[in-house]
Formats: structure tokens, C-alpha cells, sequence
């Protein structure tokens, strides 16, 4: 490997840190317009986190050494699962673990340390968020590798940067498997990022709320990271439907052009997703908590029609 | 028919019952009547009450002397009924009204710890109101107790409440308050759950007592308008006209109708605000902001109306004992009239919206079932009782001016959730620009106000009105000196904390937050 290649790398996570609170800066501002609002700056989230960063970080009395740590660690295993996703360009030095089962796991260790977290300090509020985020991924998890395997079947790889180097190198995107595959993983990326109609990020009301609830005692630095870590999520979600699902524009070389190309058009699609985002979520309201079941049961049937479809209709075709 | 027809045949089966009543003197607290009792037959007259089906409007006691006199009211076909008893400050006992009234528990235990009147069969002895401010034994409404207080130590928390648990495997027990995440009153609320269904909800108010019934001994009729303006403060106009309807009825004063006509306009502003205001939150405790941001900005967009027209946002201090502050002036109605207006036209467009979108249907409908023998039990009024099946509504069944000469439409609807409160709301606010719109057309002419007469001294009144929330009942008696003795101003909250402990059995935990709104009880009313 090329030192080129390592720094190419480091730079696409860093690229990650960076446009991750953006995002969420644009779906804020997106939802502020349709609700007839102007809405804060898309800088906002940005201005956020320096003030967070600044601010002291309190603790709780009964908090342990685990609720110190679960926000570094949040944040890292997010991040470093984001950093699999191919963003620019699938020619990367670290193209070798960016495989699905990788990312799974990842989000799985930053999510058990977020409920841990949720528990550490006793309040009824945590343990409740704790709880119910479980009861979610429960049925999200199974949902998202269902969904991820159906590519990874055509592509004879749960590699991504395989799954998407076999997709630029001129596979039909309009097969029946990857529609449902795409309408199931977008139903799990809802679920896991904490937006409505499962999860409202927006809410004050702590009996109503999953992932909010797990870091209601968190203040400062912690906070930041924690919510960095959210917004990291989501863009990797955005991400990994933008490039699997329509994977032009990715840079098949690592020239500064196509690569400036990539960054273009990888910002356009992640614009029009949260355009989607914004409206799904000023559309509907939050559901019923036990609704979500059925939601992501959805998801999983979804993404195992398309299982199904593949093998039925695109196996040996 | 005729006002209080069914008065005789009570007053038959009390004497079935050998319950010995007085009538008390029909100036004394008109238009309601007043019966006169002794302290051991009060727990009989209820019970004849509640059979007969009357509705149970409130409690309070007025230290006079070395004794204390109680008053319990009582409505049925819009007629209001006052008992009163007299019971000596050295052996303070009644009967309980509880076993009959579920909704008389807060106020006995209210009674009680304002004023050391022990309630013999009371299922629930535990303090209310007064938490650890005051030392046991010291009863803050009674007459040697300083207006001032007593001591000059912050009251410590209250803590060591014994709420009602459930054991069980599985039962867990979520406190949640007194301090909310949003910009709300203070309340405590323990939710015993099982996974996520609410068992038993318990609600811990008094954190934001203080002190009204106390402070508002010594006032004069304009001071004591102004505090009843602060009883709750979204609820200003209707607590302010209701002090000062019991003021002038004890004064035996008549208002000029302009000045009448005015109040009701204010009235009928203060309940489009606020039930705008409550239809966009509702909708924003199930994630839904689009109606929230609409509702909002409509809410906004009227307030700045009252401004510019009344000179408050909240319309605070407009109405003064003996008319209103100020003329209504042509250029008013300018404002107002394109104001209503647009009102109309935007909820032409926004309500149906709210009505037909599937995903808040599946969020509000059957959430939060307040059963019609429930909301009859309790008592509630206002858009609780109406989304409940009961009809019931101070304008038109009582029917005080100027209400009396026009006709007030009412909403009754029976299925009782959060749906169902939203669309009572609905149709009051339409109902409400109507009325306002009558009002305006018909304006009388002549003075909005009487000047005060020099004394009024050991007077008593009782004011009626229907506040956005429901019936509110105020009780003002002056001293010799012509200031206020006693002041008690009955919220309806007093019975829609109760209801929404009830109507949250089954729910599950997240959904509390909607029920909780839709009813909108006022902590500040109720702690007083």
C-alpha cells in the first residue's frame, strides 16, 4: 500500500467528522423551511458543538468511570464504522475491512455503551431509554444485515467496496431485489438514527423519548460527542444508501478531479436524501411506540422480499 | 321551565332522611340559593345530593370568629346550591364528601391543611397543599396566622410523600418532575408501570402555592380584582370577572351592559387564544410541528391583536370591579373584524388537515378514554366534560349576562380521548368568533363602567364563569371595614388533575405527555 492511499483514507474520515454535523444542519434548515420557518443557519449544529466543547462537563453523583467512557467510545466505534463506507472513492487502503458485518458490529459496541450509559447514573429516564433503544435494535439489526446481504449476494462479497466496484463495473441497478433492499434499509436507517416516526430528536418530553432519554444527563464535552455520534450516524446511513444504492459519481481513480467530482455529487445525493428525510418527517407524526414493531417488521420483510427476489428472479438470469 | 324546581323535592328527601336545613337568606349569595345546615348532617346531604345526581362544585371555609364557616356547592339544571355549616375552631370536624364525590378529596384535603378541618370517613388523610411550609399544628388561613407569614426560612423539599404503590414482579415506579424539560409549571408525577403500561398514576401539586386566599384579606375591590387576574394566568380575564361578578353581586352594583358586552368579548379572545395555542401543542406531544408551527403562528397573530386593541397580550387587568378599564373605540372594531376574519379562513384550512391525517388519527384517537360516567362522577366541565358526553356550560345553562340574552352554542361530544378534546376546542373557537362577531355588531351604548359605592361591608358573593377550562366559582366576602375578608376562587383544574388520573389508566408511558396536554390543567390555579 501507498502512503497516498493511507492519507486518502485518513482523509475521508476526517471527512466523515466534518460533514457529518452539516447534514443534520440541512435536514434542521429543510424542516424549518416546509414548516413555514426560516429556520437556524446550516452552521448551527457546528456552532453547537464549540459550545458544547467550551462548557464544563457535570456529572452525577452515582455516575462511574463507564459513564465517562461510553461517550469516547460512542463516538469512536461510530466513526470508525462510518470510515468503512466508501465516501469518495472505493480505492482505499482501508477498503479491505469496510465490510458490512465490520459496521454492524461497530454500531452494535457504540449502541450497547450508549444504554449502558443510559443505566450508569439510575435515573428512570435513562434506564427507560435504554430499554426501549434495545427493543428497537432488536428488530432493526436483523432488518439492516437482511437488506445489506441481498447486495451482497450479487456481488458474491459483504465487502462494500466490492458491492460497489461490482455495481460501477456495469450491473443493472433497476433489479426488483435492490428496490426492496433500498425501501427496507431506509425504514432501518429511520429506525437507527432516532428520526421520526420512530424516535423524535427534536422532543423535550422525556417520557416520549429512546435515544434522547440515554444522554439526558450528559452535559459539556460529553454531550458534544454523543451528539456528534448521532449525527455521524445518520450521515453514515446517508451515506451507504447514496453510494450502494446509486454508487455514480463514486471516483474510480484517486486524481484530485474525480475526486472533487465525487465530493459534488456525493453532496448532492446526501441534499435530495435529507430533502426525503425532512418531508417523511414533517408529513407524519411519531408513532405509537408499539407501533415500531410492526414498522420494522415491514423493513425486514422488505429486505427479505428482495432476498427472495433475487434468488427467484436474478439467480443464473 | 323554571329555576330551581327541583329545589323542593331535595329539600322532601332531606327531610325523608331527618336532615334538619334552613334556607338561608336568598340575597345572601344569589342567584344561588343557600341552605343552612348543622355539622353532622354534611355528610348526609351529600349523599342525598349524589343520589339526586347534582354535580358537586367545590368546597372552602371562611374563618369567622372562633368558628369556621363551610360552604359546599352543588349545581344541577345550571342552579347553583350552597350548604353551609358552621364548625367551632376547637373541634373542627365534618363528614367527609369523598365517599360520594371522588373529585372533594383535594378540596377536604385542601380545608384541612389551610385550616385544620379534620374530615372524619376521609379515605385519604394525607397533606395537600401545604408540604413542609408550615409546622404541624399552624393553619395558615385562619385568622391569627400573619398575612405576612411566619417565618422568614426558605421551606425545605417536600419530600417523604407516601404515594400509593403497587408490588408485583415487574412493577416499576417512574418519577418525572417537579421540574419539566419544557417552560411549564411545576408538578410531581409518579407513574407506576408495568413494561410500558401505566398502572396508577399519582400527581403531587402544591409547588406553586402562593398564598392567593391568604393575601387577598385586606384588599380592596381593585386589588383583589388584580390578584384574581394572577390566580392562573391563562385563564386571567375569566378569573378576574369572576372576582369581580362575586364583588359587585355583594355590592348589589349593576353594570352597564357596554361594559358587560366588553368583558364577554374578552372572555370569548382569552378562549380562541388558548385553544388555539392547545390544539398545535397536542399535535406537537406526538411529533407532529407542522400543526404546532400553524397553530402557533395563529396564536401569535391574535395575541398581537390584543395588543393593539386591549393593550395586553393576555388581556390581563382589562375588567375592574364595576365595568372594564376602557372604552372599545370604533377603530377597534376595524382591527378586530378582518382579525376574526382571517381566523376563519385559515382554519377552514387548517382543521380539516388535523381532522383527516392518518398518522396523528392513529396517535390521538382512544388515547386517553375519559368514560361519560367517569366525567360525571368527577365533575368536570369545560372541553373535558363537553369531549365526555357532559353538556353542560355556565353561559348557557346558568346564563349570566350578557350571555343571558344570547344564543350561546355549546359542543357535546361522547367519545371522550384526546381526539375528541381537540375537535370540542375546535368547534368552541369557532363558536367563540361568532359570538364575539354578535357581540361586536350589537355593542351597547352608554358607560363601560359604575364607580365603586363607599363601604360595602360585611357582604358576601359568589361569582360564575366559564373560563376556557370550565366553570370557574369565586367566593368573596367583605369585612366591616369594606375590604376582602376571604377570597376563594375555584379553578376547574380542581377536577381535571383528578380526571386525568383516571383517564390514563391503561396508556402506555409515552403517550402521558399528549394526554396530559389535552387536558391542560393549571397547576397555579389549583395550588392556589
Amino acid at each position: 500500500m501507498n502512503p497516498v492511499g493511507w492519507l486518502l483514507a485518513l482523509v475521508q474520515a476526517l471527512l466523515y467528522i466534518a460533514l457529518a454535523p452539516l447534514l443534520a444542519g440541512w435536514v434542521r434548515k429543510v424542516k424549518a423551511r416546509l414548516q413555514n420557518r426560516r429556520g437556524a443557519s446550516l452552521w448551527q449544529p457546528y456552532q453547537d458543538l464549540y459550545k458544547l466543547f467550551a462548557k464544563e462537563a457535570r456529572m452525577a453523583h452515582t455516575a462511574s468511570i463507564l459513564f465517562r467512557a461510553a461517550p469516547y467510545i460512542v463516538f469512536v466505534a461510530t466513526w470508525l464504522a462510518a470510515a468503512a463506507v466508501p465516501l469518495l472513492t472505493s480505492d482505499l487502503a482501508t477498503a479491505a475491512i469496510a465490510d458490512v458485518i465490520v459496521i454492524a458490529g461497530l454500531l452494535a459496541l457504540a449502541r450497547f455503551f450508549l444504554a449502558l450509559a443510559g443505566m450508569d447514573v439510575g435515573t428512570a429516564f435513562g434506564g427507560m431509554g435504554a430499554s426501549r433503544e434495545m427493543f428497537v435494535s432488536a428488530l432493526a439489526e436483523p432488518a439492516m444485515l437482511m437488506a445489506v446481504f441481498t447486495l451482497a449476494m450479487t456481488a458474491h462479497s459483504t465487502n462494500l467496496s466490492a458491492v460497489v466496484d461490482y455495481q460501477l463495473a456495469g450491473a443493472n441497478l433497476l433489479r426488483p431485489s435492490y428496490v426492496f433492499a433500498l425501501a427496507g434499509l431506509l425504514l432501518v436507517a429511520i429506525a437507527e438514527t432516532g428520526r421520526i416516526p420512530v424516535d423524535n430528536p427534536t422532543t423535550h418530553l422525556e417520557l416520549t423519548m429512546i435515544h434522547e432519554a440515554m444522554i439526558l444527563e450528559y452535559s459539556g464535552r460529553h454531550l458534544a460527542l454523543m451528539e456528534w455520534a448521532a449525527q455521524l450516524k445518520l450521515l453514515l446511513y446517508g451515506v451507504l444508501i447514496a453510494n450502494v444504492f446509486f454508487p455514480w459519481g463514486i471516483a474510480r481513480d484517486v486524481g484530485a478531479g474525480a475526486l472533487g467530482l465525487a465530493l459534488v455529487v456525493l453532496l448532492g445525493k446526501l441534499m435530495l436524501l435529507g430533502v426525503v428525510l425532512a418531508v417523511s418527517e414533517t408529513v407524519l407524526a411519531k408513532m405509537r411506540l408499539f407501533r415500531a414493531p410492526a414498522f420494522l417488521n415491514l423493513a425486514l420483510l422488505l429486505a427479505l422480499l428482495g432476498l427472495l427476489s433475487y434468488v427467484i428472479l436474478e439467480v443464473g438470469a | 321551565m323554571s329555576r330551581f324546581d327541583w329545589l323542593s323535592e331535595y329539600l322532601a328527601r332531606l327531610e325523608d332522611e331527618h336532615v334538619v336545613v334552613r334556607r338561608g337568606d336568598a340575597a345572601r349569595l344569589a342567584p344561588a340559593h343557600c341552605l343552612i345546615l348543622d355539622a353532622e348532617d354534611w355528610g348526609n346531604v351529600a349523599r342525598v345530593a349524589a343520589d339526586s345526581g347534582y354535580r358537586w362544585a367545590g368546597l372552602w371555609g371562611d374563618p369567622v370568629a372562633e368558628q369556621v364557616i363551610v360552604h359546599a356547592g352543588f349545581v344541577h339544571e345550571g342552579d347553583y346550591l350552597i350548604l353551609i355549616t358552621e364548625v367551632p375552631l376547637s373541634h373542627p370536624v365534618l363528614a367527609s364528601h369523598t365517599p360520594y364525590y371522588p373529585a372533594a378529596n383535594r378540596l377536604e384535603r385542601h380545608l384541612q391543611d389551610m385550616l385544620g378541618i379534620g374530615f372524619l370517613d376521609h379515605t385519604d388523610g394525607r397533606r395537600w397543599t401545604r408540604h413542609r411550609a408550615w409546622p404541624e399544628g399552624v393553619y395558615p388561613l385562619r385568622n391569627d396566622f400573619p398575612v405576612s407569614g411566619n417565618s422568614p426560612h426558605r421551606t425545605p423539599a417536600d419530600s417523604d410523600y407516601p404515594f400509593e404503590r403497587i408490588l408485583g414482579s415487574g412493577v416499576y415506579e417512574i418519577p418525572v418532575g417537579p421540574v419539566h424539560a419544557g417552560i411549564i409549571e411545576p408538578g410531581h408525577f409518579r407513574f407506576q408501570a408495568v413494561g410500558e403500561e401505566i398502572l396508577r398514576l399519582e400527581a403531587r401539586l402544591g409547588y406553586v402555592h402562593k398564598g392567593i386566599e391568604k393575601i387577598a384579606v385586606g384588599r380592596d375591590p381593585v386589588g383583589l380584582a388584580r390578584l384574581a387576574g394572577r390566580v392562573s394566568g391563562d385563564a386571567t380575564v375569566a378569573h378576574t370577572w369572576a372576582a369581580c361578578m362575586a364583588m359587585e353581586r355583594a355590592a348589589g352594583l349593576d353594570i352597564p351592559p357596554r361594559a358587560l358586552a366588553i368583558r364577554a368579548i374578552l372572555a370569548e379572545c382569552e378562549r380562541v387564544a388558548n385553544h388555539l395555542g392547545d390544539i398545535g401543542a397536542i399535535c406537537n406531544d406526538v411529533g407532529f410541528t407542522f400543526a404546532q408551527m400553524q397553530f402557533g403562528r395563529l396564536r401569535e397573530d391574535w395575541l398581537r391583536g390584543n395588543q393593539s386593541v386591549f393593550g395586553h397580550r393576555l388581556l390581563m387587568d382589562f375588567i375592574v370591579p364595576g365595568g372594564v378599564v376602557r372604552n372599545l373605540t370604533y377603530q377597534c372594531k376595524k382591527i378586530l373584524q378582518p382579525q376574526h376574519e382571517a381566523l376563519s379562513r385559515e382554519l377552514d384550512d387548517l382543521l380539516p388537515i388535523i381532522d383527516d391525517h392518518s398518522s396523528l388519527e392513529d396517535r390521538l384517537v382512544e388515547t386517553g378514554y375519559l368514560s361519560n360516567e367517569e366525567a360525571q362522577r368527577l365533575g368536570v366541565t369545560g372541553y373535558m366534560g363537553k369531549a365526555s358526553g357532559q353538556d353542560y356550560d355556565v353561559r348557557r345553562d346558568h346564563g349570566y349576562a350578557p350571555y343571558d340574552r344570547l344564543d350561546v352554542p355549546s359542543p357535546c361530544l361522547m367519545e371522550g380521548d384526546v381526539a375528541e378534546r381537540i375537535r370540542v376546542r375546535a368547534e368552541e373557537i369557532r363558536h367563540s368568533l361568532k359570538l364575539m362577531e354578535h357581540l361586536m355588531r350589537r355593542l351597547p351604548s352608554g358607560p363601560v363602567s359604575v364607580s365603586w359605592p363607599e363601604v360595602v361591608s360585611k357582604r358576601e358573593g359568589i361569582g360564575l364563569v366559564e373560563s376556557w377550562r370550565g366553570e370557574i366559582l369565586s367566593f368573596v366576602r367583605f369585612g366591616e371595614d369594606g375590604r376582602v375578608a376571604r377570597f376563594f376562587p375555584r379553578d376547574p383544574s380542581w377536577f381535571s388533575w383528578p380526571a386525568l388520573e383516571r383517564l390514563i389508566h391503561g396508556n402506555i408511558v409515552p403517550d402521558f405527555p399528549v394526554c396530559n396536554k389535552s387536558v391542560n390543567a393549571s397547576y397555579s390555579g389549583h395550588d392556589l
